[in-house]
């Protein structure tokens, strides 16, 4: 499909995601100017706040944006997920560029100017009013400026705790390999970045000095044409998107008590078993709302957090990473453990298996594999000092990853592994930039690639059963969660998961439609 | 002249100042008026404390010790703003505001004052024909669109404004080159007679001090070493300002700077 027809396709989707953004990148700037013109102003009237505020400004700007939305998700007014929460993070990163503008272009104020404006007789608020902010204008709008810009960079990341976007695009695209996706979450995102650069450049220079002649009104003229259109633009896209906002609040609020939100990791399987359970309950009339794409440990945060009432997890995952327990080959003992301290510790339900294992795969091109005939581990760590192999952030830093992984099989590689987003990994392999890879056992494009998965002869890899994992109080809360989840224990194998992913992930299929077919299919 | 038995416009009663973190006081001891009319200038070289003085009349600073009496009232007892509307400052380049249009900086007292657009722009026009510059062509440019001797006179102008009874001026044409300084000497210098104002003038020229002061107050180390009429200044056995009309005499000679 070429890029232009997948545009012309996905306008709906796409025009929805650009109005997310740019309503998180203009609120975000709206407030970050609102709080940090008059915090600038402040910090140049009391110099001894000025080292301490900017620092902490400074500091907040370091904070890495994921580890951001993860702090700010289980706090009580400004987090969640969703737009509020992303909202703040922006504002968080746009205060920095503002406050330190704003003071930069005060204190930088000619001070013969202001001691002849003292001199004349202006009070404090006539000076801050007709001299000091007019001359810093030009100073101040360029730390919005530099704001908004690396808003709308952030604002792709904002994908991550549920708020929409660009960046659903972007991540999507990463994990299923489609251009497509990516250049329809990319260019948008690049484009809007460079529009409010030179729009916000233009209402720079207009309050530049050089440009106040006598002949500026007819360049005020052209600001104003310019403020007006953009202004009619924007009503146009909010216009539109408030009033199906609202609408969809209302048709949302009576339906509280049989209401559900459903979360997801960020990976097409997690996506689509939310999905499944989704469509169910929605059948039963149950009210869903959908916050898929977590990232990292997000899901269980916002479960903790009352945010979430349900999403799909493997044991192996909860055991090591949420439960901090050495990994142990039993399948049942895991199961059984994680269950009981998920009760105790959190309030937290665990379904019973879904019926499909998804560990690590060891993965190597199938060319090679049959070239070689290699079919295990062990046969191939003999070759492994000429391969070089690219992980996972997450595989290569958790315990029963690459650290025990490569002691167990004796492995040593060319080079040090490349540690890189898990979705690019299989491209890596693929395209021939690595040799060996750890996937996920489930992954559709594993066939779709001709990639091949090395037995794990020595039983390395601990299981990871897929299972549900819902509060307590909301399977108390909805009737129907009990039943749908009844229905789907043991009913998926690891075959047919590997198909539902192909079929969203190398045939590109709407995931929604994917999954409705199977449940048809199924007959839940 | 009949002025100068009237009551001072301007007094220093034992005035001393310093800066909280300086050890040595900027001036220490200062007594004299200024009596209404009359052109004081204050000569001395750089760090003498003769800004600092200038400063202490309209409130930019506040005396440590002694008080400043204008108008009859210590400059304690003024309101700042008051005070300050009622006087003129003009400091080097004029100290222009670079987003106002020549007319909103002359109008910017009487704007304060909150007179009428109308009588403000005949006030403006007014002003720009006292300091030579045609109103048509000059109230709407900007000051980077004037020479420095067109932005010094109008930072006269904006001085002259509200019409106060005294002007404040401190190095007002120390940074224009010597032919410009010297025909807005001579126009300040008429322009203070016809108008009648009091100023108190700052300068380390002694040519200047010459030709614009009624009387010339000699600082050195923050304090008046001397307090003549120029024709005394000139005879006086002062060895500062022997020193200083020694300089003049020299740079007749052979620096062309102060050449007519």
């Amino acid at each position: 499909m070429s890029f232009f027809s997948f545009l012309k396709q996905n306008w709906p989707e796409l025009s929805t995601l650009l109005r997310q953004h740019l309503w998180l990148v203009l609120v975000s700037t709206f407030v970050a100017v609102a709080i940090g013109i008059p915090t600038g102003i402040l910090l140049t009237r009391r110099k001894s706040l000025r080292g301490p505020v900017l620092g902490i400004a400074n500091i907040m700007q370091t904070i890495p944006s994921l580890a951001l939305f993860g702090f700010l998700i289980p706090l009580p007014f400004f987090g969640g997920i969703g737009a509020r929460t992303a909202i703040v993070a922006l504002v968080v990163y746009a205060l920095l560029p503002i406050i330190r503008n704003t003071v930069t272009g005060i204190v930088g104020v000619d001070p013969n100017v202001r001691e002849a404006a003292v001199a004349m007789g202006m009070t404090g608020p006539q000076i801050l009013w007709q001299v000091e902010l007019p001359l810093a204008m030009p100073v101040i709008i360029t730390g919005v400026r530099v704001a908004m810009v690396i808003g709308i960079g952030v604002a792709t990341i904002a994908a991550a705790v549920g708020a929409g976007g660009l960046g659903v695009y972007i991540f999507r695209g990463l994990r299923q390999y489609d251009n497509n996706l990516l250049l329809a979450g990319a260019v948008p995102a690049a484009l809007m970045a460079l529009t409010a650069d030179f729009g916000l450049g233009l209402l720079e220079r207009h309050f530049s000095l050089p440009n106040r002649r006598k002949g500026s009104t007819k360049s005020r003229l052209k600001v104003i044409a310019l403020v007006a259109v953009a202004v009619i633009v924007l009503t146009l896209f909010f216009g539109g998107y408030l009033s199906a906002w609202r609408s969809s609040r209302l048709a949302n609020a009576p339906a509280n008590s049989a209401r559900i939100v459903v979360g997801s990791k960020d990976f097409t399987e997690s996506a689509i078993l939310a999905e499944i359970v989704a469509q169910m309950l929605e059948a039963r009339s149950v009210t869903v709302e959908r916050d898929y794409e977590l990232g990292g440990n997000l899901p269980h945060d916002a479960m903790l957090g009352g945010r979430l009432d349900i999403y799909p997890e493997y044991t192996g995952t909860s055991y090591t990473a949420i439960l901090h327990h050495q990994p142990i080959t039993d399948p049942r003992a895991v199961y059984e453990q994680v269950k009981k301290e998920y009760a105790e510790k959190f309030g937290v339900a665990v379904s019973e298996p879904l019926g499909f294992e998804n560990t690590f795969a060891i993965l190597i091109r199938g060319v090679e594999a049959r070239r070689l005939k290699l079919k295990t581990i062990s046969e191939a760590a003999r070759y492994a000092p000429n391969w070089r192999a690219g992980f996972g952030q997450d595989f290569m830093s958790r315990a029963d990853g690459y650290p025990g992984f490569s002691k167990a099989y004796g492995l040593k590689f060319a080079e040090q592994p490349r540690e890189m987003d898990l979705s690019l990994t299989y491209i890596a392999l693929a395209s021939n930039k690595v040799d060996l890879i750890a996937g996920n056992s489930t992954e559709g494009r594993i066939a779709a690639l001709d990639l091949f998965q090395l037995e794990d002869d020595r039983h390395y890899f601990p299981p990871y059963e897929a299972v549900y994992l819902v509060r307590q109080d909301t399977l108390a809360r909805v009737a129907q969660l009990r039943e749908v989840l009844t229905k789907l224990a043991h009913s998926i194998s690891t075959d047919e998961m590997r198909q539902l992913n192909y079929e969203v992930d190398a045939n590109k299929r709407n995931q929604a439609e994917v999954v409705r077919e199977w449940i048809k299919r199924k007959g839940f | 002249m009949s002025e100068t038995l009237k009551k001072p416009l301007v007094e220093f009663k034992d005035v001393s100042f310093a800066h909280p973190s300086a050890a040595a006081p900027i001036i220490s001891h200062l007594n004299f008026s200024v009596a209404p009319g009359e052109t004081l200038v204050l000569l001395g070289e750089s760090g003498c404390g003769k800004t600092t003085t200038l400063k202490l009349i309209n409130c930019l600073l506040m005396p440590a010790a002694g008080e400043v009496v204008v108008e009859g009232k210590a400059t304690t007892a003024w309101d700042p703003i008051r005070l300050r509307r009622r006087t003129g400052y003009v400091i080097q380049e004029g100290g222009l505001f670079p987003h106002f249009t020549v007319a909103q900086n002359v109008g910017l007292v009487p704007a304060l004052e909150g007179w009428q657009q109308a009588r403000i722009k005949s006030r403006v026009a007014e002003l720009l024909s006292l300091v030579g510059l045609e109103p048509g062509e000059f109230a709407d440019r900007y000051p980077a669109e004037l020479s420095g001797g067109q932005r010094q006179r109008i930072g006269v102008a904006r001085a002259l404004a509200a019409d106060p009874p005294l002007l404040l001026l401190d190095e007002p044409f120390g940074a224009l080159d010597p032919l410009t300084r010297a025909s807005l000497q001579r126009e300040f210098s008429d322009l203070s007679k016809r108008l009648n104002k009091t100023a108190v003038f700052v300068t380390h020229d002694v040519r200047e001090a010459l030709l614009l002061g009624s009387r010339i107050g000699l600082m050195h180390a923050g304090k008046l070493l001397l307090l003549e009429t120029p024709k005394n200044f000139l005879n006086s056995n002062n060895e500062q300002a022997i020193a200083y009309l020694e300089t003049l005499r020299v740079s007749a000679g052979s620096v062309q700077e102060d050449a007519p």
